[in-house]
């Protein structure tokens, strides 16, 4: 069923009786062409891309849970690409471009809204840097604005422009940055993918690979049974070194657990999405209401998706210095996720060492916003098996011969990322 | 967490500082690039127990080897690094 105004109509006169489940819920094949593991959003979007760009509808997804349980459903929806580095400015800008045109692409409500992302400078020397890299993005293509310190009072006059420590001198404005609906756009792509023949597997959990002549990999055993396929490709951003053991190899990641936060429900506050420079914080705020947030990483290897304090009153401490009004909402919830920290901060899209298996990992904490052009590009490598020009950068093979895309410059300390 | 650090006692785990994986062992000189692309790079980032080395920073400044469980984050054994190296 198409969606559409009229559909809607249709539906609210005859009561809503008429609605069918948005995507298809299927049982395992024996044997498919390519088997994608991990239902999340980088997996759902490879599969309509696959489908879409390359004809290739022969595919399942293959889900330990159910879609979007994992980090799609853990993040804090921020959609940019005001990154700095070339190898990583086309790759989130080719995002950012999908996004705009998502919603017509899979004929569903993602909720994309560009409301801008601010990150603010609180020092000379920081101002500087932002000056460089809104040069860098807007040498790109990208749009980015320097505000001074009136200009961002124009946005957010709520701010603690003169906090002893950390004045706000001014900010680095991306006007199309902004928020999407994490579940919307999980739901989107299953169904837009699932209408073009992909099955997707739920509560299958991937233990192990099947082994072809050359120890090529043939497909792979699941909890619900063996699946042969030509080509498998694993999206399991956070478990990426687990599934990586059982094919027999190791990976530049560390998986480190990332909190978020969101408060109770209030009317609409801040425009779009702040950031602080001086700390590591950022907020936004939902259609519903909540004030959404966080900060850094817990900084030590976890696979617990629970965090611990001092993460908590440092993400707070973070909000009451930019934001001391914060501190009147009471916090709703706060939950972990697992992130694949890579050694440079930057993802891999790649060939595995081990042949007929495709390897999308190392999304550190900025997967969410990477997922169309995650999607696209992990598609074309697998359909064509060559990397999308958007993509080149993103090889496994960076580390050892020192081509690192290290966005902060923290070298091979995941935890610094 | 808390971390028990074997000079202090308990301690909550603001006090330290993570270094990360305690198995990489640093290659010998003419081990050449391939050794050490695998030390400096690659991690078994285990999904269960590892031994981690963690740094006392404000308290007695000794580096320990933590063995911890990445999935509950269970804490088995603490170790001064320099006995745990010997």
């Amino acid at each position: 069923m198409r969606y559409s105004i009229f559909s809607l109509a249709r539906q609210a006169l005859s009561g809503h009786r008429g609605w069918r489940p948005a995507w298809r819920d299927a049982a395992p094949r024996d044997a498919y062409d390519v088997v994608i593991v991990g239902g999340g959003g980088h997996g759902l979007a490879t599969a309509h891309y696959l489908a879409r760009n390359h004809g290739i509808t022969n595919v399942a997804v293959i889900e330990k849970g159910w879609i979007g349980g994992g980090n799609a459903g853990r993040n804090t929806t921020i959609i940019r690409s005001n990154y700095g580095l070339p190898g990583n400015i086309p790759f989130y800008e080719w995002s950012m471009k999908l996004w705009e045109g998502l919603e017509q692409d899979l004929n569903y409500n993602a909720m994309v809204s560009q409301r801008g992302v601010l990150n603010l400078y609180h020092s000379d020397a920081q101002r500087d840097a932002y000056v460089r890299r809104g040069n860098a993005m807007r040498l790109h293509g990208v749009d980015a604005e320097l505000l001074d310190r009136e200009g961002v009072r124009r946005i957010a006059p709520f701010l603690n422009f003169d906090n002893a420590r950390f004045p706000i001198q001014g900010g680095l404005l991306q006007p199309r940055g902004g928020t999407a609906r994490h579940d919307a756009v999980v739901w989107g792509y299953a169904r837009a993918a699932s209408a073009r023949g992909v099955d997707i597997v739920q509560n299958a959990e991937v233990t192990g690979f099947l082994r072809g002549p050359g120890g090529r990999i043939a497909g792979v055993e699941t909890s619900r049974g063996t699946i042969r396929a030509n080509k498998v490709a694993v999206a399991v951003a956070g478990n990426s070194s687990r599934v990586a053991a059982m094919a027999g190899f190791r990976l530049p990641i560390e998986s480190h657990v990332l909190q978020a936060f969101v408060s109770e429900a209030l009317k609409p506050l801040i425009p779009g999405v702040i950031t602080f420079g001086a700390g590591h914080f950022y907020v936004s705020q939902s259609d519903k209401g909540g004030l959404v947030f966080g900060g850094d990483i817990d900084g030590y290897n976890s696979y617990a998706q629970r965090g611990n304090l001092p993460v908590v009153e440092d993400v707070c401490e973070g909000g009451m210095a930019i934001m001391p009004m914060i501190g009147r909402a009471r916090l709703l919830r706060s939950w972990g996720g697992i992130m694949d920290m890579s050694m440079d901060g930057s993802p891999i899209i790649d060939h595995a060492p081990v042949p007929g298996l495709y390897l999308n990992a190392g999304w550190c904490y900025g997967g969410f916003k990477a997922t169309p052009a995650s999607g696209w590009c992990f598609a074309h490598l697998i359909a064509r098996d060559e990397p999308h020009p958007v993509a080149t950068d993103f090889r496994l093979d960076r580390f050892a011969a020192g081509r690192m895309v290290d966005e902060k410059g923290q070298g091979a300390q995941p935890n610094l990322h | 967490m808390r971390v028990k650090c074997p000079y202090c006692g308990d301690r909550d785990v603001h006090e330290f500082v993570y270094r990360g994986d305690a198995a990489p062992v640093r290659p010998a000189a003419d081990a050449g690039e391939a050794a050490f692309a695998d030390y400096v790079y690659l991690r078994d980032n285990p999904a269960g127990p590892i031994a981690e080395h963690w740094y006392h920073a404000q308290g007695c400044r000794n580096w320990l080897v933590v063995e911890r469980d990445t999935r509950s984050h269970a804490i088995a054994a603490v170790r001064l690094a320099r006995e745990a190296a010997r």
